[in-house]
């Protein structure tokens, strides 16, 4: 199966691991995966902040990135979501509403992709360690992806999952969220950490870097030893 | 009264909310028993996605269909010997209250629990013309000796506890008794029993109003709008013109859905129905009956992107569900409409210069239009509103304006979005320990001032990619 690898800006610049992850899987379970190296940001930031022209510029380099694409697939639930939702916004616009419909329907998160398009819910992975999961708010009610990560992860050898506390309640991030209200996002990532903690998992796995920087990111701050990884890291274990 | 409940700025406002730890454990347990009590209802009936579209397409149909139904609802008064009268505004409505008033000679007046009465500022009009007016739902009667504005829409007094409710009612009406629940409640029946009898006019709201029948009904716990409606020979129902539905099969799948959204009953204690004013051979019943429609800005919201707003049911559902109103509580909206759905349709109301923040406390996790069970898409009003304060309104901080202009620059052109990657890691260096950020600069203040941030953790995945790329070929 010929797949494109939609890396996602945060997760090209701050985590490549994540995407080297989602690359190494894909290819593991024999797609053969490109890289258009054209592809940029999906044009969230602006989208959620009102800046519908800005994220628009976005957008359109990113469908043009993935033209030649049959799948495009990612590491976040967040931005795929988002990628999701270009046919509503190019509605009524003549030279990208078709484009956007097509594209759209091509977009899989890498979890939902495994499960739901390759049929594989076991890897063969191996990873030992008591991890817990934080579900991101996009992937579950935007995009609808609930089981899926669960699923892969739960047939990894070792992995001992338990259950989050308020799993179902966002970590406070919302990408510019967290900057604009910072004391607001403070609290809600804070009740997150604390929640995180009493799980006395050793790892909080995510499918959402963008979740997981800030949690991982206040647990630092607060001095608590749990380690934020990606669920591709686990998931590209043999 | 009016939508606006003060002055104080947003973020003060924030502040306060978030130093009142007993108002967040207040909220924090009132939302997990309401939440849950939704879960398990909406488990319990299997079907609930079903009931949800049902729900949405009685609320579409009746607001594509509204003259209609408006029109059929107000003859079908009149011909019940009840009057009918259109508000455009607040005012309008209140002046004609007033009159009422006025006519009947009325001194005492009650009140059962009303969203819209708060939103026009009734009270204090009737004030102004020498009623007292007593609010008869036990939560509205809390916050009125507190004088205190509502915190919630179903739940008015949430941010309040039964120690701070045993203070009012020692404080304002010289109660001696514990605060167990039953005994405040039996205090409140006891004081609220003489109010009743003795009012000259009732004042109600309307959770639906039936256009087929000219019936108003009110879904209550406790039974007040029932003395409201029945002992006073006079009751005026004030309405939003958007709270109608055809007929009482509708209405009757939109209690069910108001009930197991709003706390997880399968159904309330009481429905009261009203209709016209008591007839010669009827024995019970006003001998008066008003019915006040109030526009108030909601036709402004007809026929366009935010139609679906009024919708509405007032369940609270979305409320119950927002981890943000959870940390800073009802009050730090400033409207009488907090959480999700207040977010959205006080800036409708009211316009953005005094609310343009709203639509930003919210980070869009969509557990509002999760939970919304006539399927507003809430997130998505609260995107479409923050589109409307930068084009529109222009009302978007410069900084912000040109941070995004360099967004699109960046990601709409590869070469400097590739420039950016290759860069991140040197130009954060100086800033960087152990590979976290702890101080960041520029956009990375606010950030860094509550969490660290994770450095970028080396090469750039493209760069790593294109090595990767070059390797191969050179195998
Ligand atoms: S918006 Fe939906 S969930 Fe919120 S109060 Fe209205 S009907 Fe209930």
């Amino acid at each position: 199966m010929k797949v494109s690898l939609f890396s996602t800006c945060l997760s090209d610049i701050l985590f490549a691991d994540v995407a080297k992850n989602t690359l190494e899987i894909l290819e593991r379970v024999g797609c053969d995966v490109d890289y258009p190296m054209e592809q940029t940001c999906c044009g969230q930031p602006a989208y959620n902040s009102g800046y519908l022209e800005e994220a628009k510029a976005a957008m359109k380099q990113m469908m043009k990135a993935f033209r030649h694409s049959e799948y495009v697939v990612g590491p976040s639930g967040s931005c795929v979501s988002m990628l999701k939702e270009y046919p509503h916004i190019f509605a009524g616009d003549p030279e990208w509403e078709e484009e956007a419909k097509v594209f759209a329907s091509k977009c899989y998160e890498i979890t939902e992709f495994l499960v739901d398009v390759m049929g594989i819910t076991d890897l063969g992975s191996t990873f030992k360690g008591r991890v817990t999961f934080h579900s991101s708010c996009h992937m579950k009610r935007l995009l609808g992806v609930k089981e899926q990560p669960k699923i892969l992860l739960r047939n990894v050898k070792g992995v001992e999952l338990v259950d989050l506390p308020w799993e179902e309640d966002c970590c406070g991030f919302g990408g510019t969220f967290a900057v604009k209200n910072p004391v607001i996002s403070q609290e809600m990532v804070s009740e997150k950490s604390r929640h995180v903690a009493e799980t006395k998992a050793e790892y909080l796995v995510g499918a959402d870097m963008g979740c997981l920087m800030n949690i991982g990111g206040r647990m630092e701050r607060e001095g608590k030893k749990v380690k934020i990884i990606h669920i591709t890291e686990i998931l590209n274990t043999h | 009264m009016s939508i606006k409940i003060g002055e104080i700025p947003y973020k003060e406002r924030i502040q306060k909310g978030i130093k009142d730890d007993f108002m967040r454990q207040a909220v924090s347990s009132a939302q997990g028993r309401f939440r849950t009590g939704r879960l398990t209802q909406a488990e319990e009936l299997g079907n609930w996605e079903d009931w949800r579209n049902l729900g949405e397409e009685i609320r579409t149909h009746t607001l594509e269909n509204l003259d209609y139904y408006l029109q059929q609802l107000s003859e079908q008064v009149s011909r019940r010997g009840g009057h009918v009268f259109f508000a455009e505004t607040a005012e309008e409505a209140n002046q004609y209250v007033k009159e009422i008033i006025l006519k009947k000679q009325a001194k005492k007046v009650v009140k059962a629990k009303s969203m819209v009465t708060e939103e026009i500022g009734l009270n204090k009009a009737l004030e102004e013309v020498g009623a007292e007016v007593v609010e008869s739902d036990l939560g509205e009667w809390i916050l009125q000796l507190d004088e205190d504005p509502p915190s919630h829409i179903v739940t008015p007094a949430l941010h309040k506890n039964k120690q701070q409710i045993r203070e009012t009612f020692a404080k304002k009406k010289g109660y001696t008794g514990s605060d167990t629940p039953e005994e405040l409640a039996a205090f409140a029946r006891e004081q609220l029993r003489q109010d009743f009898l003795a009012a000259d006019v009732g004042v109600t709201g309307c959770n639906f109003a039936i256009a087929e029948s000219g019936s108003i009904t009110l879904v209550t716990n406790e039974g007040n709008a029932e003395m409201v409606t029945a002992l006073p020979d006079t009751v005026i129902t004030v309405m939003g013109m958007e709270r109608i539905v055809p007929t009482w099969e509708e209405m009757e799948v939109l209690v069910s859905l108001l009930t197991r959204a709003a706390v997880g009953q399968k159904l309330t204690s009481y429905i009261t129905a009203l209709t016209g004013a008591r007839l010669d051979e009827e024995i019970d019943g006003p001998e008066e009956f008003h019915l006040v429609v109030v526009d108030n800005g909601r036709s402004k919201i007809l026929g366009t992107e935010f139609q679906s707003a009024l919708h509405c049911i007032r369940c609270a559902a979305c409320i119950n569900a927002c981890p943000v109103y959870r940390h800073i509580g009802g009050h730090a909206y400033n409207s009488i409409y907090p959480g999700p759905i207040g977010a959205v349709i006080t800036p409708l109301l009211e316009g953005y210069d005094d609310h343009k923040e709203l639509p930003y406390a919210s980070t869009l996790c969509a557990a509002c239009t999760e939970a919304c069970p006539v399927k507003i898409p809430l997130h998505e009003h609260l995107i479409r509103h923050r589109q409307i304060i930068v084009e529109k309104e222009k009302k978007a901080p410069t900084a912000e304006k040109l941070m995004m202009k360099g967004f699109a620059a960046w990601a709409s052109n590869p070469s400097i979005y590739n420039m950016s990657a290759k860069m991140a890691k040197p130009a954060l260096g100086p800033w960087t320990k152990d590979g976290m950020i702890e101080n960041g600069p520029g956009p990375l203040k606010a950030w860094t001032e509550v969490r660290d941030f994770y450095a970028p953790q080396g090469q750039s995945f493209r760069s790593w990619f294109k090595q990767r790329q070059k390797d191969g070929e050179s195998k």
